[in-house]
């Protein structure tokens, strides 16, 4: 599978927009799924209290997740759960892979984590002889198609129907030119059913853990993470420490932003309990940093770590809807992505932050109320002052900014309109000058308005 | 009261008619303005590039410039924003501060300080209108369709008091144009491509005319009208609340 390539988002965005019909296909596909959300919200009178709410108990977990994974832990282990703590993707890798040696598994299944996608879990297995079958129908065409997530909650949105089709046709054995979507959701679950059949060990996403109970919810919509679980001796289940809450009630606030958020469902289809492991049977919960607390002490961030994984901000984000999931070169994309990646390696995704008009709609629709947009403001400022801008750049805004902090610098400079071309370049009609590329030149007219003024306004 | 007009440095150059309207009507509507022609630019190309520790020397011209005066005013959400969010300074802390909450945007500052009921303008086009995601999201403009809450539009009601002029609706009514600042350069496939299809719900829905009170926004989806060879024209909201 592949792993980062070379490249930043604006030259993948130009690849994705080559092909124009498909950029629109995009677009339209994922502006449906806005609409729905946004049709779902409206029909809840509370919907801005409940977001406002859903905000507040995450900004009071975050400010005491120590007490609460505490409480966790001794809540789940009292269940009869075995509790891990892996501090990075390496432990995390290394925890699941101990669990299934100890138990002779070669063979696993696993429903939908991004938080496994983000510590390149099946890689791993796969490199240490285990066998890991993705359930979740869009994973698994992934899988097959050998491809990654482009989305958090549609993870294969940017692939058609008639290319399913194609690769179910060359995986499982589906008739040529077949892309009727009931007829291929209906192969792959039957190829499933086989695999849920043979597999001793499911690991699982979490949705949200409860700390006031040692439980974890699941939310999925095609089963596939309880039909695993349920069959399974072994049900490993791997958390990011921002998943916790403090409370089963507060469920009832999260349950009814999620999936609305996400798909504009009323709720998802299954939101599975898992607390006490049946008779023989165990359950292993891996809560994994791998960065989090490191994003939980950088103040102007922190809250980035509300985020309930509903793709929201994807859906609603004109840039990610006209450049694709793969255009931001990480696990999780679209704004959201853009405000985590940093975090983690800033040198590596220092484009990220910049990939965004600012045009606040991430913000507005998060069900949890991150500042996203501000967010991603603030990268940029921490991007240049830890020396991640290009010297170019550097220079040119140190031209700029002499020239604007002085009139009679500015007035100079406007005549030629040299301090534009920073941003604007309108001196040059080339092929170099990426505003003429497509678009025509603002006229330059005859005298600016100061010129006007003072000819109008004798003082 | 006295209104110090702060023109954005690019209106100033390319669309000085829009900033003659400005003026126009607030002299119109009664208010008296004056110029300060020592200003250049809010720094927000800079600010929203990483450089927001470049923007002191801009933002002391500005606070000198405009800082006794009772409003700002500026033909620009975006730029009005910018200082609204972002104006910083060490040495007159308290001036900054003040002039923070002094500023408006001018649409705003028609329905929301002087509270305008009526307008003598006659504009019989039909006109889309753009929101811009500063004047909208950030300025609270109008409603922006994400959120659950009662319906309002500052632009709109003042465009509704013009003789003759006929809103268009919009299948996307306030998705971002694309412009972004220097996101329309570093990012040149994504903002043209947000533009041409931003561009085609307005012609789509046969617009005459697409306004804003915006020029940054208007001046990116000209760019693409005149390269398709299009009829449609942009015009700033200043010119048509003005035109007689």
């Amino acid at each position: 599978m592949a792993t980062r390539e070379p490249g930043d988002h604006a030259a993948f965005a130009e690849k994705f927009n080559r092909d124009e019909a498909r950029v629109n296909w995009h677009d339209e596909t994922l502006w449906t799924v806005r609409k729905r959300r946004d049709l779902r919200a409206g029909q809840l009178p509370e919907w801005e209290a409940l977001r406002s709410k859903a905000s507040m108990i995450k900004d009071h977990t975050l400010s005491n997740l120590h007490d609460y994974w505490v409480q966790f832990e001794k809540n789940a282990i009292a269940n009869g759960a075995r509790v891990h703590w892996a501090a990075d993707a390496t432990e995390h890798n290394i925890i699941v892979h101990d669990i299934l040696k100890t138990n002779g598994v070669a063979k696993m299944v696993k429903s939908k984590s991004m938080l496994t996608e983000e510590c390149h879990l099946n890689e791993y297995l796969q490199d240490n002889g285990i066998d890991v079958v993705d359930s979740d129908l869009g994973e698994r065409i992934l899988q097959l198609a050998d491809e990654r997530p482009t989305h958090i909650v549609m993870p294969s949105i940017h692939i058609k129907k008639e290319e399913i089709g194609e690769l179910f046709h060359q995986h499982l054995g589906t008739p040529k030119g077949m892309s009727d979507p009931q007829f291929l959701t209906e192969t792959a679950r039957h190829h499933l059913r086989d695999v849920f059949l043979t597999r001793s060990a499911a690991l699982t996403g979490v949705n949200f853990a409860i700390a006031e109970t040692g439980e974890f919810v699941v939310c999925t919509n095609e089963g596939n993470a309880d039909m695993g679980a349920h069959l399974a001796d072994v049900h490993i289940a791997s958390v990011g420490i921002e998943k916790i809450i403090p409370q089963r009630k507060h469920l009832g606030v999260f349950l009814r932003l999620l999936a609305r958020s996400a798909t504009g469902q009323f709720i998802t289809t299954y939101s599975s309990h898992f607390s006490v492991p049946r008779k023989g049977k165990e359950i292993h919960i891996v809560i994994v940093d791998n960065g989090r607390s490191r994003q939980l002490a950088r103040e102007d961030f922190r809250n980035a770590l509300k985020c309930i994984k509903c793709g929201a901000c994807m859906n609603t984000c004109p840039v990610y809807r006209r450049s694709g999931g793969y255009s931001y070169n990480y696990t999780i994309s679209g704004p959201i992505g853009s405000i985590l990646a940093p975090n983690l390696d800033m040198a590596d995704h220092k484009d990220l932050p910049f990939a965004s008009t600012l045009c606040g709609s991430c913000t507005n629709v998060c069900p949890v109320k991150i500042d996203i947009h501000q967010q991603l403001y603030k990268w940029r400022q921490v991007i240049v002052a830890e020396g991640h801008a290009e010297n170019k750049k550097k220079l040119a805004m140190k031209a700029m900014s002499g020239i604007l902090s002085s009139p009679s610098l500015f007035k100079m400079a406007a005549k030629g309109f040299s301090w534009v071309s920073g941003i604007l370049p309108v001196a040059v009609k080339n092929k170099f000058n990426a505003w003429y590329h497509q678009r025509e030149m603002p006229e330059v007219k005859k005298e600016t308005f100061t010129a006007w003024y003072k000819r109008n306004h004798k003082e | 009261m006295t209104v110090g007009l702060f023109i954005p440095c690019y209106v100033n150059m390319f669309y000085p008619e829009a900033a003659i309207a400005t003026l126009s009507l607030l002299e119109k509507l009664g208010v008296k303005v004056a110029y300060p022609l020592q200003q250049t630019c809010c720094g927000q190309p800079l600010a929203n590039s990483g450089f927001e520790k470049l923007t002191a020397g801009c933002d002391e011209l500005f606070i000198k410039n405009f800082s006794s005066f009772d409003y700002i005013v500026c033909p620009s959400g975006s730029c009005a924003l910018h200082i609204k969010d972002h104006l910083h300074s060490e040495k007159n802390k308290t001036l900054a501060s003040e002039i923070k909450t002094k500023v408006f945007e001018l649409v705003e500052f028609i329905t929301d300080v002087l509270k305008v009921e009526k307008l003598y303008a006659r504009f019989p086009h039909k006109v889309g209108l753009h929101q811009s995601c500063h004047g909208l999201r950030g300025l609270y403009l109008a409603q922006m369709s994400e959120l659950q809450a009662p319906q309002f539009s500052k632009p709109e009601y003042l465009l509704n008091m013009v003789e003759g002029l006929e809103l268009i609706p919009l299948e996307r009514k306030d998705e971002c144009c694309g412009f972004g600042g220097t996101f329309c350069v570093t990012e040149e496939a994504v903002s043209v491509k947000m533009g041409k299809d931003r561009v085609a719900d307005h012609i789509k829905n046969d617009a005459e005319y697409i306004t804003s009170a915006d020029l940054s926004c208007l001046m990116h989806m000209e760019g693409i009208l005149k390269r398709n060879k299009s009829d449609v024209r942009v015009i700033h909201i200043a010119e048509i609340l003005n035109a007689q």
